[in-house]
């Protein structure tokens, strides 16, 4: 930033990208949800290492700025789902996060009951859709959200997350073709963390910009910084309108780095440690944001640091209360699975043989 | 009224969509070209480009739009030109249509038809031939539904479509041109609920689908030999109506079980098994087993006849049970 430009910044009561202004409550609830995910996704790491959680668990750090400037850019009627790396989505739509942990943790108050765990987080009330742990099905899932919004005409948009992984999958194509035929308002959201699993993208895409991947569909495509918040809330505002307006569907790919391996029990030995150093230190999006606020004037070095010892006592708080939660109820094993059971009709709930 | 499978089809769907405008027909050659075998015929017409939709060839892309669609509040009926094809779609009827109420908590679930021609066609091959009803119905969260006839082809479907589950709808492509007597109106069959197509005291024969027809002529023939047959339909064989069955075997003590599928862990196998876990003191002779053989079906007449069970197989079977072999 030139000194002229700072200068601006400051006299402003918020910062300015690309012509678009964030006031500086935006800023900061945009910081703190950066944070908090941040931190939530470092307890949960915490809480896996000491065998609590079980299972798979995919950690997001690094990612937050596409959940958050995604959402900020959302309305809270939008429909939203993505793969298995979802805490930092549904953390970003408002979910409870005590329910998330406990989810994590399998108890009773878990969001979905202790029925999914790390990959099938839901919130109906938040038009959250999961939490899906097959490689790209929630694309096609997406597109049928696409296609009741169509067909109800509600004007809602659909924002379908798949990552650079899930962006090979037939279905996705399958997906994007009838989103471009029926004009459906969806927009895709690759997050292009460079790592399908421990492959790197160029090792699996042919066509690395994943943004030109829908072009056989006449789907417009924009590349963006996944790795800041303001480019991510600009440009899927701006892709946001474009669905909605009914222009058909539209593909953003985030540019992002995930700083943990793919899953816990990855150590991550693909890639090197100058190369994770240079995203986590040198583009890490909570400290981009911070500096940006800093540099206009809108906060200090000393309130991020007492912000960030809020953040960490509220996540303690919400680990403590998830652990201390019950494991669900035995009888939760049959509940659930049909909404019209069939009376005195296998599988004899309660019963062996 | 006389009127064809394939019509009694139609009928359900057409009276359902005029009752609830949340229910569509999305599938291959369902809207222009009126159905691959016609069982939509006239309904693009009847509802328009909006409820009755073609789609690109993408079964795992339409079926998981319609999981997505009922997510979402709808309730779709997804066509799938034959069960054959749902193979690419699995993913969506199995890993999301199934468990999405589990795996959610309860908060979404997917009321919706999965409907399509099932079983042997007539002289298409191995890939066009087969019965996997076995397949969907190992899936709790799922429901399997084989109409045998009009009437009931026509109020199984109507139930199908207004049940809160996933349903997948099996037709039977052989079947489409069978004429028969179907109530006018409103007329729903209840899910989960088996019907004695013929009472008989000597033998129980389960079937269903095609096969309930090949029970029937094989009852013709047993009772030209002196041999009473009862004929069930289990109509819905996810979740089973064993009830129906146990009590026809409580009557009977002897059983026969008749399905198109392959032999190896087959309807008939689950059949055998309740039978035998719940019914074991009423059995007079073990329960017997007629299946397709276990083999992908060919082309040629001759091996296409052989693969599929045949009435004198069902024939066979009832006097061994019956001690008359």
């Amino acid at each position: 930033m030139s000194a002229k430009q700072k200068q601006a910044a400051k006299s402003a009561k918020g910062l300015e990208f690309e012509g678009r202004s964030y006031d500086v409550d935006t800023l900061h609830a945009m910081h703190d949800s950066m944070l908090f995910i941040r931190r939530f996704e470092e307890k949960a790491g915490q809480l896996y290492g000491l065998k609590k959680i079980g299972g798979f668990c995919h950690l997001c750090n690094g990612q937050e700025a596409v959940c958050v400037g995604m959402e900020h850019a959302a309305q809270p009627t939008d429909y939203m789902m993505t793969s298995y790396r979802d805490h930092g989505h549904i953390l970003a739509r408002g979910s409870d996060p005590t329910a998330v942990m406990a989810e994590l943790l399998g108890r009773a108050g878990g969001i979905v009951k202790g029925k999914g765990g790390s990959m099938h987080m839901f919130d109906i009330d938040k038009n959250f859709a999961g939490g899906n742990g097959i490689v790209g099905e929630q694309v096609p899932i997406g597109l049928g959200f696409g296609f009741s919004s169509w067909y109800k005409d509600d004007g809602r948009v659909t924002m379908c997350i798949m990552g650079d992984g899930g962006i090979n999958q037939g279905g996705v194509y399958e997906s994007f073709n009838m989103a471009a035929l029926w004009k459906l308002p969806i927009v895709f959201v690759i997050e292009n963390n460079q790592y399908a699993m421990g492959t790197a993208l160029n090792r699996a895409s042919a066509e690395t910009h994943l943004f030109k991947r829908g072009i056989s569909f006449k789907i417009p495509g924009m590349q963006i910084d996944g790795m800041d918040v303001l480019a991510v809330e600009k440009h899927m505002t701006e892709a946001l309108e474009h669905a909605r307006s009914g222009e058909g569907p539209i593909l953003v790919e985030a540019v992002t780095y995930r700083y943990r391996g793919h899953s816990m029990s990855d150590p991550a030995t693909y890639r090197t440690r100058e190369e994770v150093d240079e995203w986590r230190t040198g583009r890490d999006p909570i400290a981009r944001l911070q500096q940006q606020m800093i540099d206009a004037g809108l906060a200090t070095e000393e309130h991020f640091k007492e912000k960030d010892k809020e953040i960490k006592k509220e996540v303690n708080t919400v680990a403590k209360d998830a652990e201390a939660q019950p494991e669900p109820d035995p009888s939760e094993l049959w509940t659930d699975v049909y909404s019209d059971p069939i009376e005195g009709a296998y599988p004899y709930p309660g019963k062996v043989g | 009224m006389k009127i064809t499978y394939r019509e009694a089809l139609n009928q359900a769907m057409c009276e359902e969509m005029e009752r609830d405008n949340r229910v569509f027909l999305m599938g291959e050659e369902v809207a222009e070209y009126n159905g691959a075998y016609k069982v939509s015929q006239g309904m693009l017409e009847k509802f328009g480009p909006k409820r009755v939709i073609d789609t690109p060839i993408t079964e795992l892309g339409f079926a998981g739009l319609g999981v997505g669609a009922s997510m979402a509040g709808l309730r779709p009926i997804i066509e799938f030109m034959t069960w054959n094809f749902a193979i690419l779609a699995l993913d969506q009827i199995v890993n999301a249509a199934a468990k999405m109420k589990y795996m959610s908590g309860g908060q979404y679930s997917c009321p919706m038809v999965f409907r399509g021609a099932g079983g042997s066609a007539a002289r298409v091959g191995s890939q066009h031939s087969q019965a996997l009803e076995n397949w969907m119905a190992n899936v709790p969260g799922l429901k399997v539904v084989m109409p045998s006839n009009p009437a009931d082809a026509k109020g199984l479907l109507k139930a199908a479509i207004r049940d809160n589950d996933t349903v997948c709808f099996i037709e039977n492509e052989i079947n489409y041109g069978d004429v028969g007597e179907v109530p006018d109106g409103e007329y729903i069959i209840p899910l989960g609920k088996a019907d004695v197509k013929r009472p008989g005291k000597d033998v129980t024969i389960v079937a269903h689908s095609r096969m309930t027809g090949f029970a029937l002529e094989a009852a013709a023939e047993l009772a030209k030999q002196g041999i009473d047959a009862e004929v069930i339909d289990p109509r819905t064989i996810r979740p089973l109506d064993e009830a129906t069955i146990l009590g026809s075997v409580a009557k009977t003590n002897r059983c026969v079980v008749v399905e198109e599928g392959w032999r190896f862990a087959g309807i008939g196998a689950e059949i055998s098994a309740r039978i035998m876990e719940k019914g074991f003191d009423d059995l007079d002779a073990p329960v017997a087993r007629v299946t397709g053989k276990d083999v992908p079906m060919a082309y040629a007449a001759n091996l296409e006849r052989m693969t599929l069970p045949s009435v004198a197989e069902i024939v066979e079977a009832a006097r061994v049970v019956t001690n008359r072999a």
